[in-house]
């Protein structure tokens, strides 16, 4: 399973940037979430993956049969699920707020913070 | 702050008392652990070597620090000078006594960066400020190359430890590192002891106050890398290319400098080159040193560097002093400008005397025995023929100006001074004048610093003791000839100094290039690229940054993965089942859709395909935790993103990046996707490193009191890690809050959320859309079960798959389905608390759950206890989840009621999705 798994991160990872690198605040945003998608499973899969055997000890066991899947990218995985559903909220509020005050969600016209000169310019040109 | 000369001296006479035991050979040691584990350790070991150089560095630091309380008088913030001076005469002692290379590196940064400091004294001067900077990226650079030099050097002797490394028995010679461990080695020792063509930064440092100039930048800290050569002689050398580097450099450095200092006329500028000069003859006779196996006689050039050394602190602290005292009275340094002081100045004068004939190498002085020593070594059968017209072309100028600095200030007319000239207190005088007669007394009585402190050197330096004694006065009649000549051309030299000046003006003219232009060109050039690449990356477009990153990421994996050669050929493809197939290609199916999309339902379906697929792929893999949390997770997110792109345009009136640009994007996303997907496949083809799974599965019963391992490792073994993320968790949540307080520019008057208007306008606006007779009474009956299942799943957590964050984000859906049936102020009404205060109290139940363990039994933060409580097992582990269960809470519950208020009552782009 590793290999197909590392096909479709492949897939995702493709996604992300390709909608990160639009100039729509909302796709970078669905970028993001793929992000995280891709990350979690790359934790997942360098951990080795086995089918259908959970990481739970028997009652009355003290230790776990020897084919058990890996307990350690589990957890790694499931606190990052919920922080990157905080950091997704988080944007996704941001672009709300960002198009309530510049009224664009282009992020090539959001220049509040760096506004246009002559290198910036030249730098829209150059990523078209 | 004249209270601070009582350290230097306690510490020298502390060194005195050891002279006994270690002019015998003995090594006192102490030590105490640094950093074990990487064999780095504060130890200090006193051998003959080390003691010379503490001698010299607190005997000379006491009169350097009575003389600085007495010229620094009128100074600004003159606590802070002594601080640093004090400060760098610890790093030096620090640097000369380390047992440990690593260690020594570190003192030796301590004193460059002390003299950083005390060269920028007069910080709001810009020459001070440059020449500050100057010394310290030179010396700093070289530095860096030296402890690399350092850390292959211990690698390839095992240890860090330099008595280790000189016990062992083998020299590095034949070691296939040897070369760079000298190169990097010696480009540390030859910039802080200012070698051509380094040397520029030193006359620079004069910038410095004078008592900073005579301690530092002659006496002690630039004898650093003399120090460090001879050190590392038994180890590294021996070999032609220590040899022939060190006489080479060592010998165009002290000529070159010997005379350009004729040519000089400010008295700092002078004596800096001079010092530079000493600098030089010291390397050359250190690599002059040829190896001796203790049979025969080798020749005494160790002996010869250190005697010039010793006598060359001595003078050259004396003369800086001076040439503070004169500045001090008559408000210039200008040689041109002075003279006639003898008779206001006779003490001030008399200690000029004294030192000068030191400088001069006259007899009766210690630098005459120097000087002897060098001349009778270069005449020695077994070094380099020219040998002894190097330290001629190099001892004529010095000697003559010697001369001049004897007289010059002195004798002849005096000039017009803008104060009256007179002697200055016994602070000022103090130190020349006793250094000045040490000189001279250890040229009449040679027996006791030659027997006790130069020759014990020697044999630390040489590895082995010469079987003749040393006769100071013994010259032979070569060196003896050979100094007579040099006395007579300083002499004409003197004569005719005005031609030679000008001569040299004239040389000086023709020299395109120095080391200090090098440096500036060197300066501007980095400035140069660092604007030109900030002009070329930073363009403030975003998409711009993204697309440097990203191209960046997929090219270094690509060529990483294709210079290691390490992508296996995927082998267990045919496992894969019916189910496993089918969740791949939803996945990439579900991509495409995002990614070609117009509408933005479709995208937010999309989405959640993708999710739930990764859902299913954790299920069927044995990670029901996980799974259990991504299904929640993905809920959530699709109801908030549902929410909020409400409000946002759609994507019909979108402005798409140029064909062209698209073609790129498309081109650095699928280089990124590929070379992601080959690093996985190379990471999942080695073989795994079972170590901590292991003991997490072996220690998750006996040590956690659980069988839930991921849990276990959550809450338990790693709760400090979820503590930070819970951290993380609690700082989007006020992060959100913040960002959804009324902006600047908000022209609806929105409300903050969670004030009764918010929740009053949301309420209306719910009360208007939201009246299905069905849903509202299946959730008035749904949301307690729901509550109770999140308790459920928080307390199972230990033994079966749950925990606090899967049970949280469930009450959180049971929350927020309420908030969307009846509205968010009827689902505060069910809280009864503001979910930030639920959150708060969360991150307080788990950091107290920490405590109880210290508390009880001062075990670490967070260490697991256990009891059990009327026949009901309880451990602060499950204390600690339960602070998850709320931080989640409180954290989802922020999001999503705070974006329902602010967007109830917000103006947006009703149109399609």
């Amino acid at each position: 399973m590793e290999p197909i798994v590392a096909v479709i991160v492949g897939v995702l990872m493709a996604a992300t940037v390709y909608l990160m690198l639009s100039r729509n605040f909302v796709r970078f945003i669905f970028g993001l979430a793929l992000l995280s998608h891709a990350a979690n499973l790359v934790i997942f899969a360098s951990g080795g993956m086995t089918r259908g055997r959970p990481p739970l000890i028997a009652p009355g066991a003290s230790a776990p049969p020897p084919d058990i899947s890996n307990a350690v990218p589990q957890a790694l995985i499931l606190t990052a699920i919920v922080i990157s559903f905080s950091l997704l909220t988080f944007a996704l509020v941001l672009a709300f707020r960002t198009y309530q005050e510049l009224e664009t969600v282009d992020t090539d016209r959001m220049r509040a913070a760096e506004p246009t000169s002559a290198g910036a310019d030249a730098g829209q040109r150059a990523v078209g | 702050m004249r209270l601070a000369v009582a350290l230097p001296i306690v510490l020298f006479v502390w060194f005195c008392t050891m002279i006994p035991a270690v002019s015998g050979g003995e090594v006192l040691v102490w030590g105490t652990a640094w950093l074990p584990q990487q064999g780095i350790d504060l130890d200090f070991a006193v051998d003959a070597l080390s003691l010379l150089f503490a001698l010299l560095i607190t005997g000379i630091g006491a009169f350097i620090l009575l003389f600085a309380d007495e010229y620094m008088k009128g100074y600004p913030q003159r606590g802070r000078f002594t601080l640093f001076l004090v400060s760098f005469m610890l790093a030096m002692l620090g640097l000369v006594l380390s047992d440990n290379l690593i260690a020594l590196f570190v003192f030796w940064e301590l004193t460059t960066i002390t003299s950083f400091l005390l060269i920028g004294y007069s910080h709001e001067n810009a020459t001070a400020r440059r020449a500050a900077l100057q010394g310290l990226l030179v010396t700093g650079a070289g530095a860096l190359a030296m402890l690399a030099g350092f850390v292959v050097l211990g690698q390839a002797v095992g240890t860090f430890s330099l008595r280790e490394m000189l016990a062992g028995p083998e020299r590095l010679a034949d070691h296939p590192h040897y070369t760079a461990i000298v190169v990097l080695v010696l480009l540390g020792a030859f910039t802080k002891s200012a070698q051509f063509p380094f040397h520029f930064w030193l006359p620079n440092a004069m910038a410095a106050p004078t008592p900073v100039s005579a301690y530092l930048h002659s006496a002690t800290m630039v004898k650093a890398g003399v120090f460090l050569l001879a050190r590392l002689t038994p180890l590294l050398g021996g070999t032609a290319l220590w040899m022939g580097t060190l006489t080479a450099v060592g010998a165009v450095t002290a000529v070159y400098s010997a005379v350009v200092s004729l040519g000089k006329s400010d008295l700092k500028q002078v004596l800096a080159y001079t010092t530079v000069m000493a600098l030089g003859t010291c390397v050359l006779f250190l690599g002059a040193a040829a190896p001796g196996s203790g049979e025969g006689e080798p020749s005494r050039a160790v002996l010869a560097a250190l005697a010039f050394l010793v006598a060359h602190a001595l003078y050259k602290a004396a003369l800086f002093m001076v040439a503070g005292t004169i500045e001090k009275a008559t408000g210039t340094r200008d040689l041109t400008r002075l003279g006639g002081l003898a008779k206001a100045m006779p003490v001030t004068f008399a200690a000029a005397v004294a030192a000068s004939v030191s400088m001069a190498g006259v007899p009766p002085s210690v630098g005459f025995i120097g000087k002897e020593l060098l001349y009778t070594v270069g005449f020695a059968p077994d070094t380099i023929a020219s040998l002894p017209w190097a330290v001629f072309f190099a001892a004529a100028p010095i000697a003559t100006i010697a001369i001049v600095l004897a007289t010059r200030p002195f004798l002849g007319p005096a000039p017009v001074y803008r104060k009256s000239v007179r002697e200055g207190p016994w602070a000022l005088w103090c130190g020349p004048v006793v250094l000045g007669v040490v000189g001279l007394y250890w040229g009449l009585f040679p027996e006791f610093p030659f027997m006790r402190l130069l020759v014990p050197a020697e044999t630390v330096v040489n590895g082995y003791a010469m079987h003749t004694a040393h006769a100071p006065w013994h010259s032979t009649g070569e060196a003896l000839a050979l100094t007579l000549v040099t006395l007579a051309a300083a002499v004409l030299g003197f004569w005719k100094r005005a031609a030679v000046a000008n001569a040299l003006a004239r040389i000086g003219g023709l020299v395109p290039l120095s080391g200090d232009r090098a440096y500036d060109a060197t300066m501007n050039g980095l400035a140069a690229v660092a604007a030109w690449q900030t002009r070329r990356l930073q363009s403030g477009v975003q998409r711009h940054y993204l697309l440097i990153v990203f191209a960046t990421l997929g090219l270094s994996l690509a060529v990483t993965l294709w210079v290691k050669n390490v992508i296996p050929w995927p082998t267990r493809v045919a496992e894969a089942t019916f189910l496993d197939w089918s969740l791949a290609a939803l996945v990439a199916a579900a991509s495409v859709v995002i990614i070609r999309t117009r509408s933005r339902l479709l995208g937010i379906c999309a989405l959640g395909v993708v999710g739930i697929s990764t859902a299913l792929i954790f299920l069927a893999f044995g990670a029901p935790d996980v799974a259990m949390t991504q299904l929640i997770v993905e809920t959530l997110v699709t109801v908030i993103v549902a929410i909020v792109l409400l409000k946002l345009p759609d994507f019909r009136n979108e402005i798409w990046p140029s064909k062209p640009a698209r073609l790129r994007n498309g081109i650095v996303a699928v280089t990124v996707g590929i070379s992601v997907t080959l690093l996985l496949l190379a990471v999942t083809g080695s073989p795994p490193q079972p170590d901590l799974r292991e003991y997490f599965e072996r220690t998750a019963v006996p040590g956690g009191q659980g069988r839930n391992i991921v849990n276990v490792i959550l809450v338990d073994f790693r709760a400090l890690d979820t503590l930070g993320e819970i951290t993380v968790l609690a700082i989007a949540g006020a992060a959100v809050f913040a960002l959804l307080l009324p902006g600047a520019r908000q022209r609806q008057g929105v409300p903050p959320p969670g004030t009764a208007e918010a929740g009053a306008r949301a309420q209306a606006w719910h009360g208007s859309i939201m009246n299905t007779m069905i849903l509202r009474e299946t959730t008035r009956r749904l949301v307690p079960l729901i509550l109770v299942f999140s308790v459920f799943l928080l307390l199972r957590g230990h033994e079966h798959p749950g925990g606090g964050f899967v049970g949280g984000l469930v009450a959180s859906i049971g929350f927020s389905l309420y908030a969307f049936v009846f509205g968010p102020q009827a689902a505060r009404g069910i809280l009864r608390a503001d979910p930030r205060a639920v959150g708060a109290a969360g991150l307080a139940v788990a950091m107290a759950s920490g405590f109880v363990g210290s508390i009880r039994d001062t075990a670490p933060f967070l260490t697991g206890q256990w009891g059990t409580l009327a026949g009901l097992k309880l451990g602060t582990p499950v204390m600690f989840d339960v602070g998850v269960y709320l931080v989640v809470i409180g954290v989802v519950l922020t999001f999503v009621l705070g974006i329902k208020e602010h967007v109830a009552g917000t103006r947006g782009q009703q149109g399609n999705y």
